[in-house]
């Protein structure tokens, strides 16, 4: 690290960062970036995807180390160069993409993150102990891989709190919560501000920043681009300072003559037994995606979305061929081309490796998915590639979709996350699908390009074609669906149209409580 | 009474060399490494002790190089797959086929000389008891070290908080490198434990079992512990009986061969194999605790992004 020790720095400030940056090969992650977090605070770190607030944060928890930049603790200068010595001057870390271990029981990950020696059971103790005055109960017996993803970030939270951290950073803790679990959070994140502890908070939902947080600091591009106070400012200010312009809002034109419409796609009773220990049986699922409209399927991560999902693409066969039926006749038994030759489309939730095949180029993966349904224009006589006419496809679709790249024909794993989302998406829309499967079409994604892959759903729904989304975004299924069910440990709700729907409403049935008993539950929960 | 003391000697003494390069390849593959070279490791070992034997003729020395020996070329595999990041498989296979081209040549001086064995444990009176007496305080010391390695490696892995440690670098190392552990030098120190016992388990081949150098000594060996591990589901005392059923069968068709059963041989001499895979699969058909002990990123490359 360069630099002369300033001076002046503020000693009322827990952590202060002057001048962070961090350069991998080409790409400036963060440039010169500011950061000061008092005492007692919630610190909010705004910004879009690949703005940089993850490389910052693991840069403070050590996890990375900074090319140049200072970092002071209490006025003292520091260098973080791994966690242990985050974890000693008293900083924890709640990660986005948990770093929880499986294969063993709550007490035993939380134990490999505390140093002392102290016996598993005495900390299965403490974190039992802990977890209940937090009203964050944990069983430390449990196996990680039986929990719940609001679970296991509970397990995270008391880990973190169990290191008696002065400060914590939240890495978009409330991502996969429900509704009332978020609630739960930000009460413990209150009471923790209470204690004099510090949070530097990170999330792109603007309503929760603007509800908890006190100060914040918003980057782009890598760089700090200002500092507020996110109670003073609207979400559509804060967005605008995120994203550097104003973001076009999606338009769903209303739906006419649904009710009367054929039902494109048809789930009818289907039922999956779990795969693995680990996987969620699918109970009775039934639903039909009409002609024009789009459904959204909402749930907390893991209740089953990606077995469902399996199994309606294809990739998992159903023994019942009735059970998935596409434009009226019975596709259980097809397999992904089979099914794609009716009509269906589909984009898995994982990007490389699922959606794209990460070392081939843009116009090979167009090539893999639609091989089958475009033969005649794709393959030529004797199986021969047509490979001018793959690569106009795959332009056409990169123009669509305004796909930002480096090169005219990229591999699939040089885009960024929301650029391969786009050309993912852009790649079965520009087939017009008469029922295209989505799942999680937007994760990861920044606001500009979000709205544009929704915007783009709801045109195809309403030039007539039944579109089913999944996603764990509630924000995004309102703005974009006619009507939402809920997955809930592998059953599906019935379909609320959206006029009936509220954020309450769904958050309980996310949280396993029958329509019916919604009030109950919620005392319980 | 005599024959059958004689045949659970020798199905011990065909086990013990399973079980010592099994429990060292399971630590190794508890911290998320497949080292597909125990069979190089084994033959390098069997070399490298009947050498030190022969040229000092102490056997005890034969062992200690055996285990050096072991280590060391394990520590090949370590610095090409962990620092460098190279292919697990490839690198296992490669370094199994050096070892066995490299023992051949070490050894061409040593083929048909006479080795040095290592004595049988013998503890006046206790020794002489009938029955028992061969069997529990008669044996070659390695059996003895090898259950003793087999207990302290149930108890490291289970009991110990290192051993917590090195079970969570192999369910998620990406996990292990957030929280701060060092996962790079436990999967040294892991496999080069690994190198060591495959090592000796050389040294029990040509200190022990047969005691000179023959090329290509270790038949295979080195394989059957490694699907032992597997089959085992990673758990310690699994893999010991595996290794005796296999030491048991191996030694129950030689008889019956013997006897001249009409029953082709191949069959005969194919049986340990199946009947060792049949009952370890059988005694894991619990899928959940198979899930368990099954180290989640056994075989990727762990590159710190730094």
């Amino acid at each position: 690290m360069g630099g002369t020790v300033s001076a002046n720095h503020d000693k009322a400030n827990l952590l202060e960062v002057r001048g962070l940056t961090k350069i991998f090969g080409t790409l400036t992650a963060c440039d010169h970036v500011d950061l000061n977090i008092a005492g007692g605070e919630i610190h909010a770190l705004l910004g879009e995807n690949g703005a940089g607030k993850s490389t910052l944060v693991k840069m403070l928890f050590g996890s990375l180390e900074p090319n140049s930049g200072e970092i002071f603790w209490d006025g003292q200068a520091v260098q973080i160069t791994n966690p242990g010595v985050a974890k000693k001057l008293g900083i924890g870390m709640v990660f986005q993409h948990f770093s929880l271990f499986e294969a063993l029981t709550a007490a035993e990950n939380i134990a490999l993150s505390l140093n002392d020696g102290s016996p598993i059971s005495t900390i299965a103790a403490k974190a039992r102990a802990l977890s209940y005055s937090y009203g964050l109960p944990l069983d430390p017996e449990s196996l990680v891989g039986d929990l719940s993803v609001g679970e296991r970030q509970r397990i995270e939270i008391i880990r973190c709190l169990l290191q008696t951290p002065q400060l914590i950073i939240l890495d978009e803790p409330t991502s996969v919560l429900t509704p009332q679990e978020a609630d739960k959070l930000f009460e413990t994140l209150e009471r923790l501000r209470a204690e004099g502890k510090s949070i530097l908070y990170i999330s792109h939902r603007l309503e929760e920043v603007k509800r908890i947080c006190d100060r914040a600091t918003v980057l782009r591009h890598g760089k700090v681009v200002g500092h507020c106070n996110p109670r003073q400012e609207t979400a559509s200010s804060l967005a605008r300072m995120m994203v550097g312009n104003e973001v076009k809002p999606v338009v769903r034109a209303p739906a006419e003559g649904i009710e009367t419409a054929p039902a494109l796609l048809e789930i009818r009773g289907l039922t999956r037994k779990p795969a693995t220990p680990f996987a969620i049986p699918l109970k009775n699922i039934n639903l039909r995606v009409r002609a024009g409209e789009v459904i959204g399927i909402a749930g907390v991560a893991g209740n089953g979305q990606g077995e469902f999902f399996e199994s309606v693409s294809g990739e998992v066969l159903q023994q019942d061929a009735g059970s998935v039926r596409i434009r009226g006749k019975d596709a259980g038994g097809l397999s992904i081309t089979g099914r794609r030759l009716m009509g269906a489309a589909f984009v898995p939730e994982e990007r490389l490796g699922h959606g794209a095949a990460p070392r081939m180029k843009l116009s090979e993966n167009l090539l893999l998915s639609r091989h089958a349904t475009d033969g005649k224009s794709f393959v030529g006589s004797g199986g021969m590639v047509k490979n001018a006419s793959v690569y106009s496809a795959a332009q056409r679709i990169i123009t669509a979709m305004d796909v930002r790249k480096s090169a005219p024909d990229p591999e699939a794993a040089a885009l960024s996350g929301g650029n391969l989302q786009k050309f993912i998406v852009g790649r079965e829309l520009d087939r017009k699908p008469s029922v295209m499967v989505v799942n999680q079409p937007t994760w990861g994604v920044d606001a500009g390009a979000a709205a544009h892959i929704r915007q783009a759903l709801i045109e195809l729904a309403r030039s007539g074609s039944a579109v089913l989304v999944i996603s764990q975004d509630l924000d995004e299924l309102f703005e974009l669906t006619d009507a939402i069910a809920v997955m809930h440990n592998g059953e599906l709700s019935a379909p609320l149209p959206i006029a009936e729907a509220t954020f309450e409403k769904i958050g309980l049935l996310m949280g396993g409580a029958e329509p019916g008993h919604a009030e109950h539950t919620l005392e319980t929960a | 009474m005599d024959i059958t003391v004689n045949i659970l000697l020798t199905i011990a003494t065909a086990a013990t060399p399973l079980l010592i390069a099994a429990i060292g390849e399971l630590v190794v593959e508890r911290s998320g490494v497949l080292n597909l070279g125990v069979e190089g490791m084994m033959i390098m070992g069997a070399v490298g002790g009947f050498g030190a034997g022969y040229l000092t003729g102490s056997p005890w020395i034969g062992l200690l190089a055996a285990i050096i020996v072991g280590a060391l070329f394990s520590l090949l595999f370590a610095v090409m797959t962990l620092s460098l990041a190279t292919n697990q498989v490839a690198t296992g296979l490669s370094l199994t086929l050096l070892g066995l081209g490299l023992s051949g040549m070490i050894g061409t001086s040593f083929v048909g000389q006479p080795g040095v064995r290592l004595p049988n444990l013998s503890i006046p009176g206790l020794s002489s008891i009938p029955v028992v007496g061969r069997l529990i305080f008669g044996q070659d010391p390695l059996f003895y070290i090898s259950i003793a390695l087999t207990a302290a490696v149930m108890w490291f892995l289970f009991k110990t908080r290192t051993g917590l440690t090195l079970r969570s670098i192999g369910d998620s190392h990406s996990s292990a490198h957030a929280l701060g552990i060092k996962v790079i030098r436990y999967r040294y120190l892991a496999v080069i434990f690994g190198g060591a016992c495959a090592g000796l388990a050389g040294g029990h081949l040509s200190l022990v079992y047969t005691p000179q150098w023959v090329e290509n000594m270790s038949a295979g060996r080195g394989w059957i512990a490694l699907a032992l591990v597997v089959f085992a589901s990673w758990r310690p005392w699994r893999v010991l009986a595996g290794a005796y059923i296999f030491g048991a069968v191996w030694i129950g068709q030689l008889h019956a061969q013997a006897f001249g059963i009409p029953v082709p041989s191949q069959f005969l001499s194919s049986l340990p194999y199946l009947a060792t895979i049949v009952v370890l699969v059988l005694i894991s058909r619990n899928k959940r605790l198979t899930m368990m002990n099954t180290p989640a990123s056994l075989g990727q490359p762990f590159v710190p992004d730094r």
